[in-house]
């Protein structure tokens, strides 16, 4: 073992449902290595165990067999309540479903898990306009999440899971809902907290997303098919990268 | 180039730089903006082709500018180049006869194959991300045609995924 202690690793991650009759092998012997700062996209098509695997991740799933360990701790044999302690310090989620709190306001559901994890007051309400600034929702801080569009929705989403810095920011499908504005809001704080040092794992099927990441984690019938870096740009065109487009025609 | 130098001198006669100008300012990063020589050896085609006619216009103390204007028989061919609808991408895909003949021969297996084109198509995905930020917020053309590219690319590998499910 050398380099940096992993913030996620996973040791022959197995996850079998047993749902009805056929046990169905979701996730099929995942090693996984994630450094403190990478930025991975998971990519893979429908039903491939993308989401039961960052499920896992983040403890909201029990895994049938191997390991988990998060910041060097052997997570996959802790107790419900010991996840959420640890969701609470450490880990920052935004899922297709956004389970916002409803009877709170926006603002309310973003600051809270800066508030439940320590922070002042004032260092909860700064993170929450500057996060709610970066994704355009500034002026809903007083909705409550019925109010918002499903859009709107997710970015609040994506707002609480940064709120209290998290070691790690899970998300699966975080740009599911939204049109290329809000996208483009999306991308530019993902890239900004990722410059920042932000570990994240995300699951997308989105090209623009996916290409911010450092590696590209591709999942086949739950088996990791390939595992990489993403090239960078050879050249940084001077006049534009004009060709990119003709590239494409 | 030969129409979009047609469409620019339908508004206003120009001479060449003046039409280098205008294509990069129209179009901003998202287009390879031509060279100087480039315009004017295709402004030489169109004047041959009867499409422009070109007239020295004297210049004090500089030698004389040429301005280039549409003639009758090139605003027919601009309007017919408009009226036709114009062809979409097709797959003609380099990638896809290596995918399935490589194997064939023995020389590349379709997995590692895909594997490869998709992390080339993510490092172009991010090419064009630099583009956009790059780009003139104002620039609503160039913002568009990168928006198209990538929209493209978004295809090429959700097709490229659909062939892993198939093939891999
Ligand atoms: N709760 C569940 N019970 C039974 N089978 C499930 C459950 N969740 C997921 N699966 C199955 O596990 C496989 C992987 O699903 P999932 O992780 O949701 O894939 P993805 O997110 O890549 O689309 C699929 O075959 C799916 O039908
Ligand atoms: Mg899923």
């Amino acid at each position: 073992m050398s380099g940096p202690e992993p913030v996620v690793r996973t040791v022959n991650l197995v996850k079998i449902y047993q749902t009805g009759g056929v046990p169905v092998t979701a996730v099929d012997g995942v090693d996984l290595r994630v450094d403190p700062g990478e930025f991975v996209a998971i990519m893979g098509p429908s039903g491939s165990g993308k989401s039961t695997l960052v499920h896992m991740l983040g403890g909201l799933d029990t895994r049938t067999s191997g390991e988990i360990w998060l910041d060097g701790k052997r997570v996959d044999t802790l107790s419900e309540s010991a996840w959420a302690v640890l969701r609470r310090d450490k880990v920052g989620f935004v899922f297709q479903f956004f389970n916002l709190v409803a009877n709170m306001t926006v603002a309310d559901n973003v600051e809270l898990p800066a508030l439940l994890s320590g922070a002042t007051p004032r260092q909860a309400r700064e993170r929450r306009e500057y996060l709610l600034g970066a994704l355009g929702l500034a002026e809903r801080a007083d909705a409550s999440p019925a109010q918002l569009a499903g859009g709107e929705q997710q970015r609040v989403a994506l707002a609480r899971a940064l709120a209290n810095k998290p070691s790690l920011l899970l998300a699966d499908e975080p740009t599911g809902n939204l049109d290329s504005r809000n996208t483009r809001d999306v991308l530019r704080l993902l890239g900004e907290v990722h410059r920042d040092g932000q570990t994240i794992i995300m699951v997308t099927h989105d090209a623009r997303v996916a290409s911010l990441a450092d590696r590209v984690v591709s999942l086949l019938d739950g088996q990791i098919v390939d595992d990489g870096a993403i090239p960078r740009p050879v050249r940084r065109p001077r006049g534009g990268a004009g060709d990119v487009v003709e590239l494409r025609s | 180039m030969r129409l979009p130098l047609l469409a620019l001198l339908a508004k206003e006669p120009a001479h060449g730089y003046e039409l280098k100008q205008a294509l990069e300012q129209t179009f901003g990063g998202a287009y390879p903006s031509p060279n100087i020589g480039q315009i004017y050896v295709t402004l030489g085609r169109l004047e041959k082709d009867g499409l422009v006619r070109a007239v020295d216009v004297e210049q004090s103390n500089r030698p004389n500018k040429k301005v280039y204007y549409l003639t009758a028989a090139g605003r027919e061919r601009l309007e017919t180049w408009v009226d036709e609808p114009s062809e979409g991408p097709r797959v003609r895909d380099e990638f896809f006869m290596k995918l399935v003949l490589a194997p064939l021969t023995g020389v590349a297996d379709r997995m590692a194959l895909i594997n490869r084109q998709r992390r080339h198509y993510l490092g172009q995905m991010r090419e064009l991300n630099e583009l956009a930020a790059a780009t003139d917020p104002a620039n609503r053309v160039a913002h568009l045609l990168v928006e198209g590219a990538m929209m493209h690319l978004q295809a090429d590998l959700d097709w490229l995924q659909r062939c892993q499910e198939e093939m891999a």
